[in-house]
């Protein structure tokens, strides 16, 4: 049957075209396609890998920001607590310095104060030692007049004297 | 497939049929179509037909080359510079050259003909559709953005039959061959498709040939052969059974030869019986219509309609078959090559 025989003018055409096809596409046809394909398919590999180094890097970037958060609330709290504690310490020595001061100026205060009053207590008494030998003066020329009186006084006085020398 | 085409012819017939003998022969017209012609029939209006008309292109021992159109040779049976249609004998159909003394001979024939003009047209449909996708490529860079419509669809495609049929059955070192099994499944797979749209410039019945499937399975015969590892032809020549089974009759090695030339010859008649079949069918089935009008036009019309639902049914299956041909010879192609190319690790490995 002429079906199953092979037309030499077909086989000819056949290998022709075919040969034709082949050597154009296996050139610029498929190869083409699959190069760019595998390219693409690596690109897409290489950016997921990227993409998932790239968060691995946030992740750490991340906790590297709240460590550093941390270590800065720590520091101030640290510095709050120096501050409150100086604070102390300088309304401390502040009062114990203004209550030194002040018990100073009250001993000097005092000590002028006795002072003065032992002037003024001396001066009374020469004043006093003076009023009373004064007086005493006018007591005296008043009484020795006579000569009776003056002596009965020295004998007085004198009497007086040896008592107060016993 | 040649719906179109066929009824056109089958009108023309069926009105001549109609005043002689009202008898269709239903045979004689499906292997008419599955047969190549010289010139393209298209369809017939009213008295006149409508067909192209091919370059004839001869060699003849005894005046040369000849090129003229096909014209010239029809109504069959015409004779032009020697040449005429022989309409029976051994070279029915074919171009022959007779002799002053009467003799025929048949001239060295590479003619256009429907069958040849189909391969030159679906070549050309394949050459510009991979093309056409590959020049997309052009100018893009592996960060451009994936292809959509059409380009999308051929770029699935390729890389589905690169992965899953090529990649799968050959295994390490595809590479090599896979332009050529590419080539071979979108060559097959047009090809078939072409078939299946009945009117001008597809439906011509390629892959239906054999010797269009002979090269192909040739092709595939090379692929295998030409690049089999030291394993593959110890396998075939020395293969690891009982001694007396090679030695001193070779039993074993004349049935492994044997098997090289078997599998691409089975290859070469499954793709050609499978299209040839798949037209046969369609054709037979769309004759019913027209070899039922004697019978009444009750009959003729029930008929009709069960004919169109076969047709239509059979067009279908067809449409798988175009694709499972494609697919079964590049993986049957594959699987050999992949054979071909085993090494003493894997084959213990097995």
């Amino acid at each position: 049957m002429s079906l199953l025989v092979p037309d030499s003018g077909l086989l000819f055409w056949m290998l022709l075209s075919f040969g034709v096809v082949f050597a154009v596409l296996a050139k610029y046809g498929f190869p083409v396609i699959i190069k760019m394909v595998n390219e693409r398919k690596a690109y897409i590999d290489n950016s997921l890998k990227v993409a998932s180094e790239a968060n691995e890097q946030l992740d750490n970037l991340k906790q590297e920001g709240e460590l550093i958060i941390a270590k800065a609330h720590e520091e101030q709290l640290r510095i709050l607590n120096e501050a409150a504690a100086t604070r102390e310490r300088i309304i401390r020595e502040a009062k114990e310095k203004a209550q030194s001061e002040t018990t100073k100026m009250l001993e000097e205060v005092k000590l002028q104060i006795q002072a003065e009053k032992n002037d003024a207590i001396r001066e009374i008494r020469r004043q006093v030692a003076t009023l009373s030998v004064d007086i005493a003066e006018k007591v005296l020329r008043k009484n020795l007049d006579n000569d009776i009186e003056q002596t009965a006084m020295i004998d007085r006085l004198l009497d007086e004297i040896t008592a107060s020398k016993n | 497939m040649h719906v179109t085409t066929f009824s056109g012819r089958m009108n023309a017939e069926n009105e001549e049929g109609a005043k002689k003998s009202e008898n269709v022969d239903a045979r004689a017209i499906v292997l008419g179509h599955l047969q190549d012609s010289y010139h393209w029939h298209i369809t017939s209006l009213g008295e006149s037909e409508l067909s192209i008309s091919l370059p004839v292109i001869l060699y003849s021992g005894e005046s040369g080359w000849h090129i003229f159109s096909s014209s010239n040779l029809f109504p069959e049976g015409k004779a032009y510079q020697g040449f005429t249609i022989a309409t029976q004998g051994e070279y029915e159909g074919k171009i022959v050259e007779v002799d002053k003394a009467g003799n025929i001979t048949r001239p060295f024939d590479i003619s256009i003909t429907k069958t040849v003009l189909g391969l030159l047209i679906n070549s050309s449909v394949l050459l510009i559709i991979v093309l056409s996708t590959a020049f997309w490529y052009r100018k893009k860079t592996a960060s451009s953005k994936a292809p959509k419509g059409f380009v999308g669809f051929m770029e699935l495609f390729i890389v589905w039959v690169e992965d899953d049929v090529i990649k799968a059955c050959i295994g390490k070192g595809y590479e090599k061959y896979s332009p050529y099994l590419l080539i071979a499944f979108f060559f097959i797979f047009v090809n078939n498709l072409m078939g299946l749209i009945p009117i001008f410039p597809a439906g011509s019945n390629v892959t239906g040939n054999i010797a269009v499937t002979l090269v192909l399975a040739v092709c595939t015969f090379l692929a295998v052969n030409i690049w089999g590892s030291k394993d593959y032809w110890k396998e075939i020549l020395w293969p690891e059974v009982p001694v007396w089974l090679k030695c001193p009759v070779p039993f074993m090695p004349l049935i492994e030869i044997f098997g090289i030339f078997t599998k691409p010859f089975a290859l070469m008649i499954r793709l050609f019986a499978n299209i040839l079949a798949g037209h046969s069918v369609i054709l037979a089935l769309t004759s019913i219509i027209f070899v039922t009008v004697s019978m009444g036009p009750m009959v003729n019309g029930a008929m009709t309609f069960v004919s169109f639902i076969f047709t239509l049914f059979m067009n279908l299956v067809e449409l798988l078959v175009a694709f499972i041909q494609a697919y079964v010879f590049t993986m049957l192609s594959a699987v050999f090559i992949g054979l071909s190319r085993i090494e003493g690790k894997e084959e213990h490995a097995k």
